[in-house]
Protein backbone atom coordinates (compact mmCIF):
# COMPACT_ATOMS: atom_id res chain seq x y z
CA UNK A 1 0.00 0.00 0.00
CA UNK A 2 1.40 3.33 -1.05
CA UNK A 3 1.31 5.99 1.63
CA UNK A 4 0.97 9.49 0.28
CA UNK A 5 3.51 12.01 1.54
CA UNK A 6 2.23 14.16 3.10
CA UNK A 7 -0.71 11.92 3.94
CA UNK A 8 -4.04 12.87 2.45
CA UNK A 9 -5.65 14.22 5.58
CA UNK A 10 -7.69 17.12 6.88
CA UNK A 11 -4.42 18.58 8.12
CA UNK A 12 -2.73 18.33 4.72
CA UNK A 13 -5.73 20.01 3.03
CA UNK A 14 -5.43 23.03 5.32
CA UNK A 15 -1.61 23.00 5.26
CA UNK A 16 -1.71 23.25 1.45
CA UNK A 17 -4.27 26.07 1.63
CA UNK A 18 -1.73 27.98 3.73
CA UNK A 19 0.63 27.65 0.75
CA UNK A 20 -2.26 28.90 -1.45
CA UNK A 21 -2.52 25.50 -3.11
CA UNK A 22 -5.66 23.46 -3.70
CA UNK A 23 -4.46 19.87 -3.53
CA UNK A 24 -6.67 16.88 -4.26
CA UNK A 25 -5.93 13.21 -4.68
CA UNK A 26 -6.58 11.23 -7.86
CA UNK A 27 -7.34 7.53 -7.93
CA UNK A 28 -4.83 5.78 -10.18
CA UNK A 29 -7.42 3.13 -11.07
CA UNK A 30 -10.59 5.08 -11.95
CA UNK A 31 -9.18 8.59 -12.33
CA UNK A 32 -11.67 10.17 -9.89
CA UNK A 33 -10.30 13.29 -8.22
CA UNK A 34 -11.06 13.85 -4.53
CA UNK A 35 -11.19 17.27 -2.98
CA UNK A 36 -10.93 17.40 0.01
CA UNK A 37 -8.19 14.79 -0.53
CA UNK A 38 -8.84 11.23 0.54
CA UNK A 39 -6.39 8.44 1.33
CA UNK A 40 -8.71 5.77 -0.12
CA UNK A 41 -10.91 5.83 -3.22
CA UNK A 42 -14.36 4.78 -1.96
CA UNK A 43 -15.37 3.69 -5.49
CA UNK A 44 -12.45 1.33 -6.07
CA UNK A 45 -11.81 0.76 -2.35
CA UNK A 46 -8.19 1.22 -3.26
CA UNK A 47 -5.48 3.36 -1.71
CA UNK A 48 -3.42 3.91 -4.87
CA UNK A 49 -3.92 7.65 -5.18
CA UNK A 50 -1.66 10.49 -6.23
CA UNK A 51 -1.61 14.18 -5.41
CA UNK A 52 -2.92 16.61 -8.01
CA UNK A 53 -2.91 20.39 -7.78
CA UNK A 54 -6.25 21.83 -8.86
CA UNK A 55 -6.96 25.17 -10.44
CA UNK A 56 -9.18 27.46 -8.41
CA UNK A 57 -11.74 27.89 -11.18
CA UNK A 58 -15.25 26.60 -11.44
CA UNK A 59 -18.90 27.51 -11.16
CA UNK A 60 -21.40 28.10 -8.39
CA UNK A 61 -23.82 25.14 -8.14
CA UNK A 62 -25.80 25.99 -4.99
CA UNK A 63 -25.65 28.59 -2.23
CA UNK A 64 -27.34 30.33 0.66
CA UNK A 65 -27.05 33.65 2.45
CA UNK A 66 -26.84 33.00 6.19
CA UNK A 67 -28.27 35.47 8.71
CA UNK A 68 -28.24 33.26 11.82
CA UNK A 69 -24.56 32.44 12.26
CA UNK A 70 -22.72 29.93 14.42
CA UNK A 71 -20.35 31.30 17.07
CA UNK A 72 -17.21 31.35 14.93
CA UNK A 73 -18.94 33.34 12.17
CA UNK A 74 -20.52 35.69 14.72
CA UNK A 75 -17.02 36.34 16.00
CA UNK A 76 -15.98 37.15 12.44
CA UNK A 77 -18.61 39.91 12.44
CA UNK A 78 -21.56 38.13 10.87
CA UNK A 79 -24.38 39.32 13.06
CA UNK A 80 -27.96 39.16 11.81
CA UNK A 81 -27.65 42.39 9.82
CA UNK A 82 -24.39 41.27 8.21
CA UNK A 83 -25.14 37.95 6.48
CA UNK A 84 -22.56 35.92 4.56
CA UNK A 85 -22.82 33.56 1.63
CA UNK A 86 -21.93 29.87 1.75
CA UNK A 87 -21.97 27.79 -1.40
CA UNK A 88 -20.83 24.81 -3.39
CA UNK A 89 -18.32 25.27 -6.20
CA UNK A 90 -17.90 22.66 -8.91
CA UNK A 91 -14.31 22.97 -10.05
CA UNK A 92 -13.50 22.65 -13.74
CA UNK A 93 -11.35 19.65 -12.82
CA UNK A 94 -14.40 17.79 -11.47
CA UNK A 95 -14.77 17.82 -7.70
CA UNK A 96 -17.20 20.05 -5.79
CA UNK A 97 -16.19 21.89 -2.60
CA UNK A 98 -17.85 23.90 0.14
CA UNK A 99 -16.63 27.49 0.28
CA UNK A 100 -17.25 31.00 1.47
CA UNK A 101 -18.69 32.99 -1.41
CA UNK A 102 -17.21 36.47 -1.69
CA UNK A 103 -17.75 39.45 -3.94
CA UNK A 104 -21.54 39.08 -3.99
CA UNK A 105 -24.21 41.01 -2.09
CA UNK A 106 -25.27 38.74 0.75
CA UNK A 107 -28.20 41.06 1.43
CA UNK A 108 -29.55 40.53 -2.09
CA UNK A 109 -29.26 36.75 -2.50
CA UNK A 110 -32.02 36.76 -5.12
CA UNK A 111 -29.50 38.40 -7.45
CA UNK A 112 -26.89 35.65 -7.05
CA UNK A 113 -27.01 33.25 -9.96
CA UNK A 114 -26.27 29.55 -9.92
CA UNK A 115 -23.89 28.80 -12.79
CA UNK A 116 -21.81 31.96 -12.22
CA UNK A 117 -18.13 31.43 -13.11
CA UNK A 118 -16.02 31.66 -9.96
CA UNK A 119 -12.37 32.00 -9.09
CA UNK A 120 -10.59 31.19 -5.84
CA UNK A 121 -9.83 33.78 -3.17
CA UNK A 122 -8.11 32.35 -0.12
CA UNK A 123 -9.49 33.65 3.18
CA UNK A 124 -7.31 34.02 6.27
CA UNK A 125 -9.34 33.32 9.37
CA UNK A 126 -7.57 33.10 12.73
CA UNK A 127 -4.69 30.70 12.19
CA UNK A 128 -6.30 28.97 9.23
CA UNK A 129 -6.68 29.62 5.52
CA UNK A 130 -10.13 28.77 4.16
CA UNK A 131 -11.45 28.31 0.65
CA UNK A 132 -13.28 31.31 -0.70
CA UNK A 133 -14.54 31.94 -4.22
CA UNK A 134 -15.64 35.12 -5.98
CA UNK A 135 -17.21 35.76 -9.37
CA UNK A 136 -14.53 35.46 -12.07
CA UNK B 1 -32.26 -11.23 2.90
CA UNK B 2 -34.38 -8.19 3.60
CA UNK B 3 -37.03 -10.13 5.52
CA UNK B 4 -37.78 -10.29 9.24
CA UNK B 5 -37.35 -13.74 10.77
CA UNK B 6 -40.55 -13.08 12.75
CA UNK B 7 -43.15 -10.35 12.83
CA UNK B 8 -42.92 -7.27 15.01
CA UNK B 9 -45.75 -5.05 16.22
CA UNK B 10 -46.16 -1.75 17.96
CA UNK B 11 -48.24 -2.33 21.12
CA UNK B 12 -48.01 1.15 22.62
CA UNK B 13 -46.77 4.64 21.84
CA UNK B 14 -46.67 7.93 23.68
CA UNK B 15 -44.86 11.20 23.99
CA UNK B 16 -44.25 14.10 26.31
CA UNK B 17 -45.59 17.48 25.41
CA UNK B 18 -43.12 19.04 22.97
CA UNK B 19 -41.98 22.57 23.74
CA UNK B 20 -39.50 24.67 25.69
CA UNK B 21 -39.38 23.64 29.34
CA UNK B 22 -36.69 25.57 31.20
CA UNK B 23 -37.30 23.66 34.43
CA UNK B 24 -37.04 20.17 32.94
CA UNK B 25 -34.09 18.02 31.92
CA UNK B 26 -34.13 14.94 29.67
CA UNK B 27 -35.07 12.59 32.44
CA UNK B 28 -38.29 14.31 33.43
CA UNK B 29 -39.35 14.57 29.78
CA UNK B 30 -38.56 10.91 29.39
CA UNK B 31 -40.64 9.86 32.39
CA UNK B 32 -43.58 11.87 31.00
CA UNK B 33 -43.34 10.10 27.64
CA UNK B 34 -42.93 6.68 29.28
CA UNK B 35 -46.11 7.13 31.32
CA UNK B 36 -48.02 8.33 28.24
CA UNK B 37 -46.82 5.27 26.29
CA UNK B 38 -47.68 2.90 29.14
CA UNK B 39 -51.18 4.35 29.29
CA UNK B 40 -51.60 3.66 25.57
CA UNK B 41 -51.16 -0.11 25.99
CA UNK B 42 -54.75 -1.40 25.95
CA UNK B 43 -54.26 -4.27 28.39
CA UNK B 44 -51.41 -2.65 30.29
CA UNK B 45 -47.74 -3.52 30.34
CA UNK B 46 -45.57 -4.47 33.28
CA UNK B 47 -41.94 -3.39 33.41
CA UNK B 48 -40.92 -6.99 34.02
CA UNK B 49 -42.05 -7.79 30.45
CA UNK B 50 -39.76 -5.15 28.91
CA UNK B 51 -36.48 -6.87 28.16
CA UNK B 52 -34.34 -4.07 26.75
CA UNK B 53 -34.35 -0.46 25.65
CA UNK B 54 -33.02 1.31 22.57
CA UNK B 55 -32.72 5.03 23.15
CA UNK B 56 -32.25 7.57 20.39
CA UNK B 57 -30.44 10.69 21.51
CA UNK B 58 -28.44 13.06 19.36
CA UNK B 59 -26.39 14.99 21.81
CA UNK B 60 -27.13 15.16 25.50
CA UNK B 61 -23.33 15.53 25.43
CA UNK B 62 -23.37 19.02 23.93
CA UNK B 63 -26.87 20.14 24.94
CA UNK B 64 -26.72 19.13 28.58
CA UNK B 65 -23.07 18.20 29.16
CA UNK B 66 -24.27 14.70 29.97
CA UNK B 67 -22.74 11.73 28.19
CA UNK B 68 -23.88 8.13 28.84
CA UNK B 69 -27.49 9.13 29.08
CA UNK B 70 -28.96 5.65 28.47
CA UNK B 71 -28.70 4.24 32.00
CA UNK B 72 -30.23 7.40 33.45
CA UNK B 73 -33.37 7.00 31.33
CA UNK B 74 -33.56 3.27 32.09
CA UNK B 75 -33.20 3.99 35.80
CA UNK B 76 -35.73 6.82 35.88
CA UNK B 77 -38.45 4.51 34.53
CA UNK B 78 -37.45 1.45 36.53
CA UNK B 79 -35.82 -0.63 33.82
CA UNK B 80 -32.45 -1.14 35.51
CA UNK B 81 -30.63 -3.63 35.24
CA UNK B 82 -31.95 -4.34 31.73
CA UNK B 83 -29.74 -3.55 28.74
CA UNK B 84 -30.06 -0.04 27.32
CA UNK B 85 -28.35 0.99 24.10
CA UNK B 86 -28.12 4.56 22.91
CA UNK B 87 -28.28 5.11 19.16
CA UNK B 88 -27.05 8.25 17.42
CA UNK B 89 -27.76 9.31 13.87
CA UNK B 90 -28.26 13.05 14.42
CA UNK B 91 -31.97 13.82 13.93
CA UNK B 92 -32.57 10.19 12.90
CA UNK B 93 -31.33 8.88 16.25
CA UNK B 94 -34.65 7.35 17.30
CA UNK B 95 -35.62 6.30 13.76
CA UNK B 96 -32.64 3.99 13.85
CA UNK B 97 -33.56 2.98 17.42
CA UNK B 98 -36.86 1.69 16.00
CA UNK B 99 -34.91 -0.40 13.52
CA UNK B 100 -32.69 -1.73 16.33
CA UNK B 101 -35.80 -2.69 18.28
CA UNK B 102 -37.28 -4.40 15.22
CA UNK B 103 -34.05 -6.34 14.68
CA UNK B 104 -33.81 -7.33 18.34
CA UNK B 105 -37.30 -8.82 18.26
CA UNK B 106 -37.17 -10.32 14.76
CA UNK B 107 -33.94 -12.11 15.66
CA UNK B 108 -35.62 -13.83 18.59
CA UNK B 109 -33.32 -12.19 21.12
CA UNK B 110 -36.19 -10.32 22.80
CA UNK B 111 -40.00 -10.54 22.85
CA UNK B 112 -40.77 -7.04 24.11
CA UNK B 113 -38.57 -3.94 23.98
CA UNK B 114 -38.88 -0.25 24.66
CA UNK B 115 -37.77 2.09 21.85
CA UNK B 116 -37.45 5.73 22.74
CA UNK B 117 -35.98 9.09 21.94
CA UNK B 118 -35.19 12.13 24.02
CA UNK B 119 -33.62 15.54 23.53
CA UNK B 120 -33.33 18.61 25.73
CA UNK B 121 -32.25 21.50 23.51
CA UNK B 122 -33.49 24.79 24.89
CA UNK B 123 -30.92 25.32 27.64
CA UNK B 124 -28.46 26.80 25.18
CA UNK B 125 -28.67 30.18 23.42
CA UNK B 126 -29.53 30.01 19.69
CA UNK B 127 -25.91 30.47 18.54
CA UNK B 128 -24.78 27.49 20.64
CA UNK B 129 -27.71 25.39 19.39
CA UNK B 130 -26.60 26.37 15.87
CA UNK B 131 -23.07 25.18 16.77
CA UNK B 132 -24.36 21.91 18.21
CA UNK B 133 -26.58 21.11 15.23
CA UNK B 134 -23.71 22.21 13.00
CA UNK B 135 -21.68 19.45 14.62
CA UNK B 136 -23.84 17.00 12.64
CA UNK B 137 -22.51 18.46 9.39
CA UNK B 138 -18.93 17.82 8.25
CA UNK B 139 -17.04 19.77 10.91
CA UNK B 140 -13.77 19.43 9.03
CA UNK B 141 -14.95 20.87 5.74
CA UNK B 142 -18.46 22.34 5.86
CA UNK B 143 -18.64 24.02 9.24
CA UNK B 144 -15.37 26.03 8.97
CA UNK B 145 -16.60 27.86 5.83
CA UNK B 146 -19.79 28.90 7.59
CA UNK B 147 -22.27 26.09 6.96
CA UNK B 148 -25.16 25.88 9.42
CA UNK B 149 -28.03 23.41 9.38
CA UNK B 150 -30.57 25.84 7.99
CA UNK B 151 -27.80 26.97 5.63
CA UNK B 152 -27.20 23.50 4.25
CA UNK B 153 -30.93 22.89 3.68
CA UNK B 154 -31.16 26.35 2.10
CA UNK B 155 -28.33 25.27 -0.22
CA UNK B 156 -30.37 22.18 -1.12
CA UNK B 157 -33.33 24.50 -1.72
CA UNK B 158 -31.48 26.75 -4.18
CA UNK B 159 -30.31 23.68 -6.11
CA UNK B 160 -33.87 22.27 -6.15
CA UNK B 161 -35.29 25.62 -7.25
CA UNK B 162 -32.72 25.89 -10.04
CA UNK B 163 -33.14 22.31 -11.28
CA UNK B 164 -36.91 21.99 -11.00
CA UNK B 165 -38.34 25.46 -10.70
CA UNK B 166 -39.54 24.86 -7.14
CA UNK B 167 -40.80 28.17 -5.78
CA UNK B 168 -40.52 30.05 -2.51
CA UNK B 169 -44.33 30.04 -2.37
CA UNK B 170 -44.28 26.24 -2.44
CA UNK B 171 -41.86 26.21 0.51
CA UNK B 172 -44.16 28.49 2.46
CA UNK B 173 -47.17 26.28 1.60
CA UNK B 174 -45.53 23.37 3.42
CA UNK B 175 -45.15 25.45 6.58
CA UNK B 176 -48.73 26.71 6.40
CA UNK B 177 -50.08 23.18 5.94
CA UNK B 178 -48.08 21.73 8.81
CA UNK B 179 -49.13 24.48 11.17
CA UNK B 180 -52.77 23.87 10.14
CA UNK B 181 -52.29 20.25 11.23
CA UNK B 182 -50.33 21.05 14.37
CA UNK B 183 -53.13 23.32 15.52
CA UNK B 184 -55.12 20.13 16.12
CA UNK B 185 -52.34 18.40 18.09
CA UNK B 186 -52.44 19.13 21.83
CA UNK B 187 -48.85 17.85 22.19
CA UNK B 188 -47.47 20.33 19.63
CA UNK B 189 -45.02 23.05 20.57
CA UNK B 190 -46.80 25.57 18.32
CA UNK B 191 -50.42 24.44 18.01
CA UNK B 192 -51.29 27.50 15.95
CA UNK B 193 -51.94 28.05 12.27
CA UNK B 194 -49.85 30.64 10.45
CA UNK B 195 -53.06 32.69 10.17
CA UNK B 196 -53.43 32.50 13.97
CA UNK B 197 -49.83 33.67 14.37
CA UNK B 198 -50.48 36.52 11.95
CA UNK B 199 -53.65 37.63 13.75
CA UNK B 200 -51.94 37.34 17.12
CA UNK B 201 -49.20 39.62 15.89
CA UNK B 202 -51.64 42.18 14.50
CA UNK B 203 -53.49 42.21 17.83
CA UNK B 204 -50.26 42.69 19.74
CA UNK B 205 -49.14 45.56 17.52
CA UNK B 206 -52.55 47.22 17.86
CA UNK B 207 -52.41 46.89 21.64
CA UNK B 208 -49.07 48.64 21.63
CA UNK B 209 -50.75 51.46 19.73
CA UNK B 210 -48.61 50.83 16.66
CA UNK B 211 -49.75 50.79 13.09
CA UNK B 212 -51.26 47.44 12.21
CA UNK B 213 -49.64 45.96 9.14
CA UNK B 214 -51.98 45.20 6.27
CA UNK B 215 -50.89 41.70 5.33
CA UNK B 216 -53.11 40.38 2.55
CA UNK B 217 -52.81 36.73 3.60
CA UNK B 218 -50.45 34.21 5.19
CA UNK B 219 -48.07 34.35 2.24
CA UNK B 220 -47.81 38.11 2.49
CA UNK B 221 -47.19 37.80 6.24
CA UNK B 222 -44.48 35.20 5.61
CA UNK B 223 -42.65 37.50 3.17
CA UNK B 224 -42.42 40.32 5.73
CA UNK B 225 -38.92 40.28 7.24
CA UNK B 226 -40.20 41.83 10.48
CA UNK B 227 -42.69 39.01 10.98
CA UNK B 228 -40.62 36.25 9.42
CA UNK B 229 -36.90 37.06 9.32
CA UNK B 230 -34.47 35.26 7.04
CA UNK B 231 -32.46 32.52 8.74
CA UNK B 232 -30.63 31.24 5.66
CA UNK B 233 -32.04 32.51 2.39
CA UNK B 234 -34.42 31.35 0.96
CA UNK B 235 -35.42 29.84 4.31
CA UNK B 236 -37.06 32.12 6.84
CA UNK B 237 -37.98 31.48 10.46
CA UNK B 238 -41.26 29.73 9.58
CA UNK B 239 -39.47 27.44 7.13
CA UNK B 240 -37.46 26.02 10.04
CA UNK B 241 -38.49 23.59 12.73
CA UNK B 242 -38.14 25.06 16.21
CA UNK B 243 -35.69 24.28 18.99
CA UNK B 244 -37.55 21.82 21.20
CA UNK B 245 -37.43 19.72 24.36
CA UNK B 246 -39.26 16.42 24.26
CA UNK B 247 -39.34 12.65 24.46
CA UNK B 248 -41.24 9.82 22.81
CA UNK B 249 -41.57 6.16 23.84
CA UNK B 250 -42.74 3.08 21.91
CA UNK B 251 -43.26 -0.51 22.97
CA UNK B 252 -42.51 -3.18 20.38
CA UNK B 253 -43.44 -6.84 20.72
CA UNK B 254 -43.12 -10.07 18.77
CA UNK B 255 -46.35 -10.80 16.86
CA UNK B 256 -46.88 -13.98 18.86
CA UNK B 257 -47.08 -12.08 22.15
CA UNK B 258 -48.53 -8.78 20.88
CA UNK B 259 -52.18 -9.81 21.39
CA UNK B 260 -51.53 -10.20 25.09
CA UNK B 261 -51.18 -6.42 25.23
CA UNK B 262 -53.73 -5.23 22.70
CA UNK B 263 -56.36 -6.41 20.24
CA UNK B 264 -55.27 -3.64 17.89
CA UNK B 265 -51.51 -3.94 17.44
CA UNK B 266 -49.89 -1.95 14.65
CA UNK B 267 -47.72 -4.24 12.59
CA UNK B 268 -44.31 -2.98 11.53
CA UNK B 269 -44.20 -4.49 8.07
CA UNK B 270 -41.25 -2.64 6.59
CA UNK B 271 -37.95 -1.31 7.91
CA UNK B 272 -35.19 0.34 5.93
CA UNK B 273 -32.13 2.43 6.60
CA UNK B 274 -29.55 4.05 4.37
CA UNK B 275 -26.56 6.35 4.35
CA UNK B 276 -24.98 8.91 2.05
CA UNK B 277 -21.83 11.06 2.11
CA UNK B 278 -22.13 13.46 5.05
CA UNK B 279 -20.92 16.57 3.23
CA UNK B 280 -23.19 17.96 0.51
CA UNK B 281 -20.14 18.66 -1.66
CA UNK B 282 -19.35 14.93 -1.81
CA UNK B 283 -22.77 13.94 -3.19
CA UNK B 284 -23.60 13.33 -6.83
CA UNK B 285 -26.92 15.20 -6.54
CA UNK B 286 -28.10 17.35 -3.63
CA UNK B 287 -31.70 17.70 -4.83
CA UNK B 288 -32.38 14.18 -3.52
CA UNK B 289 -31.21 12.24 -0.46
CA UNK B 290 -29.78 8.90 -1.49
CA UNK B 291 -30.01 7.54 2.07
CA UNK B 292 -33.77 8.13 1.99
CA UNK B 293 -34.20 6.48 -1.40
CA UNK B 294 -32.25 3.47 -0.17
CA UNK B 295 -34.18 3.25 3.11
CA UNK B 296 -37.50 3.58 1.28
CA UNK B 297 -36.59 0.91 -1.27
CA UNK B 298 -35.66 -1.50 1.53
CA UNK B 299 -38.81 -0.78 3.53
CA UNK B 300 -41.18 -1.04 0.53
CA UNK B 301 -39.61 -4.32 -0.54
CA UNK B 302 -39.88 -5.83 2.94
CA UNK B 303 -43.48 -4.64 3.32
CA UNK B 304 -44.52 -5.72 -0.16
CA UNK B 305 -46.18 -2.36 -0.75
CA UNK B 306 -45.35 0.67 -2.90
CA UNK B 307 -45.58 4.43 -2.45
CA UNK B 308 -49.11 4.37 -3.89
CA UNK B 309 -50.27 2.19 -0.97
CA UNK B 310 -49.20 4.62 1.76
CA UNK B 311 -52.28 6.40 3.13
CA UNK B 312 -50.68 8.61 5.76
CA UNK B 313 -47.03 9.54 6.33
CA UNK B 314 -44.91 11.43 8.80
CA UNK B 315 -41.88 12.74 6.93
CA UNK B 316 -38.85 14.62 8.17
CA UNK B 317 -39.76 18.29 7.64
CA UNK B 318 -36.94 19.84 9.66
CA UNK B 319 -37.16 22.55 6.98
CA UNK B 320 -39.93 23.13 4.45
CA UNK B 321 -37.65 22.13 1.55
CA UNK B 322 -36.91 18.86 3.38
CA UNK B 323 -40.57 17.82 3.17
CA UNK B 324 -40.64 18.52 -0.57
CA UNK B 325 -37.50 16.43 -1.10
CA UNK B 326 -38.84 13.70 1.22
CA UNK B 327 -42.09 13.26 -0.69
CA UNK B 328 -40.05 12.84 -3.88
CA UNK B 329 -37.51 10.47 -2.31
CA UNK B 330 -40.33 8.29 -0.98
CA UNK B 331 -41.75 8.02 -4.49
CA UNK B 332 -45.01 9.81 -3.67
CA UNK B 333 -44.20 12.30 -6.43
CA UNK B 334 -41.71 12.41 -9.29
CA UNK B 335 -38.44 14.29 -8.72
CA UNK B 336 -39.21 17.99 -8.92
CA UNK B 337 -42.97 17.63 -8.39
CA UNK B 338 -43.06 17.67 -4.58
CA UNK B 339 -43.45 21.44 -4.36
CA UNK B 340 -46.26 21.47 -6.89
CA UNK B 341 -48.07 18.67 -5.03
CA UNK B 342 -47.90 20.65 -1.78
CA UNK B 343 -49.20 23.76 -3.53
CA UNK B 344 -52.12 21.82 -5.03
CA UNK B 345 -53.14 20.50 -1.62
CA UNK B 346 -52.30 16.87 -2.38
CA UNK B 347 -50.37 16.58 0.90
CA UNK B 348 -52.98 18.38 3.03
CA UNK B 349 -54.89 16.44 5.67
CA UNK B 350 -57.85 16.09 3.31
CA UNK B 351 -55.67 15.56 0.23
CA UNK B 352 -54.84 12.32 -1.57
CA UNK B 353 -51.56 11.90 0.31
CA UNK B 354 -51.82 13.39 3.80
CA UNK B 355 -48.33 14.28 5.04
CA UNK B 356 -47.43 15.25 8.59
CA UNK B 357 -50.89 15.23 10.13
CA UNK B 358 -49.21 15.67 13.53
CA UNK B 359 -48.00 19.11 12.48
CA UNK B 360 -44.65 17.66 11.53
CA UNK B 361 -41.42 18.75 13.09
CA UNK B 362 -42.35 22.26 11.94
CA UNK B 363 -45.33 22.79 14.24
CA UNK B 364 -45.19 19.83 16.62
CA UNK B 365 -41.54 20.58 17.38
CA UNK B 366 -38.21 18.89 16.71
CA UNK B 367 -36.44 17.55 19.80
CA UNK B 368 -33.99 15.94 17.41
CA UNK B 369 -33.30 12.61 19.11
CA UNK B 370 -37.00 12.11 19.88
CA UNK B 371 -38.40 13.07 16.48
CA UNK B 372 -38.22 9.63 14.85
CA UNK B 373 -40.08 7.94 17.69
CA UNK B 374 -42.47 10.89 17.78
CA UNK B 375 -43.40 10.24 14.15
CA UNK B 376 -44.31 6.65 15.04
CA UNK B 377 -46.59 7.96 17.81
CA UNK B 378 -48.64 9.81 15.19
CA UNK B 379 -48.86 6.80 12.87
CA UNK B 380 -49.90 4.64 15.86
CA UNK B 381 -52.73 7.07 16.55
CA UNK B 382 -53.78 7.47 12.92
CA UNK B 383 -53.88 3.73 12.17
CA UNK B 384 -55.87 3.04 15.33
CA UNK B 385 -58.30 5.87 14.62
CA UNK B 386 -57.21 7.77 17.74
CA UNK B 387 -55.92 10.97 16.14
CA UNK B 388 -58.92 13.04 17.20
CA UNK B 389 -59.68 16.12 15.12
CA UNK B 390 -56.75 15.47 12.80
CA UNK B 391 -57.79 11.87 12.07
CA UNK B 392 -57.58 10.84 8.42
CA UNK B 393 -60.56 8.52 7.83
CA UNK B 394 -60.04 4.79 7.28
CA UNK B 395 -56.28 4.54 7.07
CA UNK B 396 -54.61 1.14 7.26
CA UNK B 397 -51.07 1.70 6.02
CA UNK B 398 -48.73 4.43 7.25
CA UNK B 399 -45.07 5.37 6.94
CA UNK B 400 -42.41 7.24 8.89
CA UNK B 401 -39.36 8.85 7.28
CA UNK B 402 -36.69 10.13 9.67
CA UNK B 403 -33.59 11.92 8.37
CA UNK B 404 -30.38 12.58 10.25
CA UNK B 405 -28.53 15.81 9.56
CA UNK B 406 -28.66 16.72 5.89
CA UNK B 407 -29.38 13.09 5.04
CA UNK B 408 -26.29 11.16 6.09
CA UNK B 409 -28.64 8.76 7.85
CA UNK B 410 -32.24 7.93 7.03
CA UNK B 411 -34.66 5.39 8.52
CA UNK B 412 -38.01 4.53 6.93
CA UNK B 413 -40.66 2.33 8.55
CA UNK B 414 -44.00 1.08 7.22
CA UNK B 415 -46.90 0.16 9.47
CA UNK B 416 -50.17 -1.67 8.94
CA UNK B 417 -53.22 -1.89 11.17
Amino acid sequence: MEVLTPEASVKSFYDFLKERKIMGTKCKKCGEIYLPPRPLCPRCVDSELEWVELEGRGKLVAFTSISVAPTHMLEAGHTRDNPYVFGLIELDSGPTVSALILGVDAKKPENIEIGTRMTVEFVERDDRVLLGFKPA
Amino acid sequence: MGKLARGVALIGAGMSKFGAFPDKTSRELFVEAFIDARNSVDNGIDNKDIEAMFLGNFSSDLFEGQVHTGPIMADWVGLVPKPVTRTEGACASSGIAIRCGVMAIASGLHDVVCVAGVEKMTNLPTSRVTDTLGAASDVSYEFPVGATFPGLYATIATAHMKKYGTTIRQLRTVGIKNHDNGKLNPKAQFPLSIRDLMEKRIKKLKEKGGEAPSWRDEFDFLEDPRANPVVAWPLRLYDCSPITDGAAVLFLAAEEVARKYTDTPIHIIGSGQGSVQLALHDRADITTILAAREAAKMAYRMAGVGPEDIQVAEVHDCFTIAEIVATEDLGFFKPGEGGKAAEEGVTARDGEKPINTSGGLKSKGHPVGASGAGQAVEIWKQLRGEAGKRQVPDVEIGLTHNVGGTGGTCAVHIYRR
